[in-house]
């Protein structure tokens, strides 16, 4: 991390598996530095409190919301955002749930759900109902699509059992 | 987002000289989860987050035959899902699984917790009845203080300019003893207390030796309530015993009415859940 300038970093991390530097201001948020700077924005900014879980994504290998993440602080960490779970052969298993399930409406809080249910599968590969709801309570959807939503968690779940 | 700067402390004497430095706008970055959201909103006005989990002490946990020693930047999930934990601190291992969803607890810290000082904090009554001391870092050295004294009000603690919590520490607690912790919230996740409580009893055959009971949620700070205790302890364990811990909690509990809860229902709750936690650390000292 080198400082630039008054309020200037360069931040130097690993985002989705890519090496890369970039420039930020320090007061950015890590949403912020991958909508604003990197220009991933799969991320979503919903409440930007920590209420909502649309900007959710992996840092260093654990759930965390990105508006609740200063950038600076990923320097030397490993990102993993929705642009990240596929892979080049195609959909991750989560997501094919999603779209099978039609377990979106506006799609404003998909990215967040997504990357979620991955790390619940990752840590607890058969998880109840209660254990996927109660894992998911941090992801809101206002369009209060959550029956179909955990249906596709816990089709994943079977998907990727097999 | 106000303008600020970052900076990352490798030791606590780094950390100490950076806040120094920084003045009284200057604060610990841990899990960020309260105190990024204050700098954004402008609750608190910072110029300077000083990072402390590259600080081996701040991110380790002990647990040796004196107690269990928690760095403030260890992140929740790491507690709940620590076996020891669990078995031996169940009241901490209840209140910090459910404070927040999955995202906020891969980052949220007891540090901050206690540091933050909101009168809902779920895990500070947990705190008290384990007897938690945190042990707090700044420019005059390390001191040591006792989680029942360390907030002052809502939002509000004893922390000096340039000082932070660097760890807390929970004894090892007597052969016979059970913890529990409980909430009210009206739904079933991801909701600020309307009313929280937790119990610690130390029995000897049927009779309790020792109690603790605390209550949060229904003053400005959360609250010791001795009465409740004092109920219980050198007496038998009986219906009629919890009745009168649960009564005087209830007359401890001077609670406001807010969007969460009025001031009926949170006295109704202190004694629902002083009686459910007591009965559960019963169970529990009893096993």
């Amino acid at each position: 991390m080198t400082t630039t300038s008054s309020n200037r970093i360069v931040i130097n991390t690993t985002i989705n598996g890519e090496p890369i530097e970039f420039l930020a201001d320090m007061r950015d948020s890590l949403l912020e530095a991958l909508r604003e700077r990197i220009g991933l924005r799969g991320a979503k900014e919903g409440c930007n409190n920590g209420n909502c879980g649309a900007c959710s994504v992996m840092l260093n290998g654990r759930l965390v919301n990105s508006c609740c993440v200063m950038a600076a602080e990923i320097e030397g960490a490993e990102v993993t955002t929705i642009e990240g779970v596929a892979s080049a052969e195609g959909l991750h298993p989560v997501q094919q749930a999603f779209l099978e399930e039609a377990a979106l409406q506006c799609g404003i809080c998909t990215p967040g759900f997504i990357v979620a249910t991955k790390a619940l599968l990752d840590e607890h590969p058969h998880p109840t109902e209660e254990e996927a709801r109660f894992w998911l309570a941090g992801n809101l959807c206002r369009c209060t699509g959550y029956d179909k939503i955990i249906r596709a968690v816990l089709s994943a779940a079977d998907t990727m059992a097999k | 987002m106000q303008a600020l700067k970052y900076a990352r402390a490798a030791s606590v004497d780094e950390a100490v000289k950076m806040l120094r430095e920084g003045g009284p706008t200057a604060r610990v970055l841990a899990g960020g989860t309260d105190v990024i959201v204050q700098a954004r909103e402008r609750r608190r006005q910072i110029e300077l987050f000083v990072d402390i989990k590259h600080i081996d002490e701040v991110m380790s946990m002990r647990m040796e035959p004196r107690g269990l020693t928690i760095g403030a930047g260890v992140p929740l999930y790491k507690i709940y899902g620590d076996a020891q934990i669990a078995r031996h601190y169940a009241a901490l291992a209840e209140s910090t699984r459910v404070i927040g969803g999955t995202a906020i607890q891969g980052r949220a810290t007891i540090g901050g917790n206690l540091a933050n000082a909101s009168p809902a904090a779920d895990s500070i009554p947990a705190l008290f009845v384990l007897g938690a001391v945190a042990t707090v870092a700044g420019p005059n050295g390390r001191r040591e203080v006792p989680a029942t004294q360390f907030c002052t009000g809502p939002g509000v603690n004893v922390l000096l300019t340039g000082e932070f919590i660097v760890s807390i520490f929970f004894p090892a607690l007597p052969a016979h003893t059970g913890t529990a912790w409980e909430r009210f919230i009206p739904r079933n996740e991801m909701d600020i207390a309307v009313t929280n409580a937790a119990a610690m009893l130390t029995m000897n055959g049927e009779t309790v030796t020792e109690a603790r009971i605390a209550l949060g949620a229904v003053a400005p700070r959360t609250l010791y309530v001795e009465a409740a205790a004092a109920a219980l302890a050198g007496k038998p364990l009986t219906d009629a015993s919890i009745a009168a811990a649960a009564v005087a909690a209830r007359d401890a509990a001077t609670p406001i009415d807010d969007m969460r809860g009025s001031i009926k229902q949170r006295k109704h709750l202190s004694g629902v859940l002083v009686e459910r936690t007591i009965r559960r650390a019963a169970e529990r000292a009893r096993a």
